[in-house]
């Protein structure tokens, strides 16, 4: 049976690069994939996109084709990415210049568009479901982006394309297209197409299938935790697939790291829907079958939906912040009569929410989850408000410095920071508003 | 007896829904987990950062429950004033519950 190694070399934007340069040499692989592009990460690439034409795109994307190219160009293995974000076309053109530089003659690398659909979502011809109540007002839209399936991915493969460089898109497309591609499976043979998008959804967040955002020290142990390696996935042409790991790798892959990333993001089990299938795990068994070593069976489908998501960044204010820590005797009183000072001095300022926390006590749970907690010996007091302009955000960080002075004993090392919100909404359209484009360079 | 004794769980977001999975490390556990970690125990749990119903899916071939909770429309995760605005931190908040 014909089996095909699919690894994951990034599982988002900031991903660390040394495991994908691991994989890479050591894996056997016949794709690496690098998933980059969070829901807000396209939002942030459309604005540095409008600051310089020629940006937009993963800020890590030359370090790491730097690293893997070499690699990959030696070993005949495939990359796709959505490194391009906002801007594919550049990102293709920067990575063929990368490839010349290193001598690497001949590589065809593909650019995929399409996906932008800001400009006929706000020609309003365009039927959009929200799925989160009011749409926001388009005078605040910074970008939309629609998510493609594996169809401009498998034109790319079709045509040769060493290097595949996407913005938005499916993240388990990523990797059912090399699977499509290879072994010719039907685009409506859904249950194939389920149980390949299992095997993306697995990888597509690289270390987290093989023991980060695990280890939990005395219960979930995790074995050289500090080199942790990414997965890599062998898949048969029947849509059997063994996830593994380089041998000598840190971290561990077993039935609990499956699990727990199988169900990630994940939310009802029998419908994760994409723009390709309708993936069906409520009926997958997860085997152990060796050392880091773990076969997935049963994933299904039904019938792709006949609309696709897409992702609304929108201009959402700012957010200004300040810290200082209380330390010693009588810490949480002093932290509380500041936070008390606070209040009084921002509360008439024209911020449409304020929140108060103390790091230490109740900063992450609120304080009915918190209300047993121990004092602290130390905490540090936390201020955030919601601002229309930036010059009223910054307020919060300058009332907080000025606690040294003119609040509590023996305030500490405060800082603060200001940052405008992109936030996001999500809708639907019509699968036919999308057209993709697929442009060619060669290196 | 803690649930962080006999299970692990993990966090996911989507916008402003947190997916909490709660996995038993023996599949014999299970069935505890079924019984006594329900939907309206976890959103009882959960209130003082919630807004409507939580949702649960059992997986018993996997040992797992899936939990989706639906947080404060400021909860969400690119616009709240939350220090984890994802809620990864929830994960660990769900194995606090005694069982």
């Amino acid at each position: 049976m014909k089996t095909i190694r699919i690894g994951c070399g990034a599982g988002y934007s900031g991903d660390r690069i040394d495991p994908a340069v691991e994989i890479a040499a050591k894996g056997r692989l016949e794709y690496l994939v690098f998933e980059c592009l969070a829901e807000r990460t396209i939002a942030l690439a459309q604005r540095a996109r409008l600051a310089n034409p020629n940006g937009g795109f993963d800020p890590l994307l030359q370090e790491r084709m730097e690293a893997v190219l070499p690699i990959c160009a030696a070993g005949g293995i495939r990359i796709i990415t959505n490194m391009g974000a906002a801007n594919p076309l550049a990102a293709a053109a920067l990575t063929r210049d990368i490839a010349g530089r290193l001598g690497l003659r001949g590589l065809r690398i593909a650019a995929i568009t399409g996906d932008d659909v800001l400009a006929s979502m706000r020609g309003g011809d365009l039927i959009i479901n929200s799925l989160e109540g009011d749409m926001p007002d388009p005078q605040s839209w910074v970008s939309a982006n629609a998510y493609l399936g594996v169809a401009p991915l498998l034109d790319a493969l079709g045509a040769r394309a060493d290097i595949i460089i996407t913005g938005r898109i499916a993240d388990p497309a990523l990797f059912l297209a090399p699977m499509i591609h290879e072994f010719g499976w039907a685009l409506d043979d859904w249950d194939a197409l389920g149980q390949g998008t299992v095997v993306g959804h697995l990888l597509e967040c690289a270390g987290q299938l093989t023991g980060g955002y695990f280890a939990d020290p005395g219960y979930k142990d995790v074995p050289n935790l500090a080199n942790l390696g990414f997965p890599l996935a062998e898949v048969g042409e029947n849509g059997s697939a063994v996830f593994t790991k380089v041998e000598c790798s840190g971290g561990l892959l077993n039935r609990s790291t499956c699990t727990e990333q199988l169900l990630y993001e994940i939310q009802d089990p029998a419908a994760y829907y994409t723009p390709d299938v309708i993936a069906d795990f409520s009926h997958i068994s997860i085997e152990e079958s060796g050392q880091d070593r773990v076969r997935v069976l049963g994933g299904r489908g039904r019938a792709r939906p006949s609309t696709l998501k897409v992702s609304l960044g929108y201009h959402d204010g700012f957010i200004g912040e300040g810290q200082i820590s209380y330390a010693g005797p009588n810490a949480v009183r002093r932290a509380e009569l500041a936070r008390d000072v606070l209040v009084e001095r921002l509360r008439h300022a024209g911020f449409s929410e304020l929140r108060f926390d103390l790091v230490g006590l109740n900063s992450i749970y609120g304080s009915t989850l918190s209300a047993n907690a121990p004092a602290p010996y130390e905490v540090r007091l936390r201020a955030t408000g919601r601002a229309a302009s930036q010059r009223l955000a910054t307020r919060i960080a300058r009332e907080v410095e000025a606690l040294y002075t003119n609040g509590p004993a023996a305030g500490g090392g405060a800082a603060g920071s200001t940052k405008e919100v992109i936030a996001i909404h999500s809708a639907l359209i019509p699968r036919d508003a999308i057209t993709h484009i697929v442009h060619y360079e060669e290196s | 007896m803690r649930l962080t004794e006999i299970a692990h769980a993990r966090a996911g977001d989507k916008g402003n829904i947190v997916t909490l999975s709660l996995i038993a490390y023996r599949s014999a556990d299970y069935a505890l987990l079924e019984q006594h970690v329900t939907a309206e125990r976890v959103e009882r749990h959960f209130a003082e950062i919630l807004e409507g119903p939580v949702s649960r899916y059992e997986l018993p071939q996997l040992g797992a429950l899936n939990f989706i909770l639906r947080r404060k429309q400021q909860y969400g995760v690119t616009r709240s004033l939350a220090l984890d605005a994802h809620g990864k931190c929830l994960s660990s908040a769900l194995l606090a519950i005694e069982l």
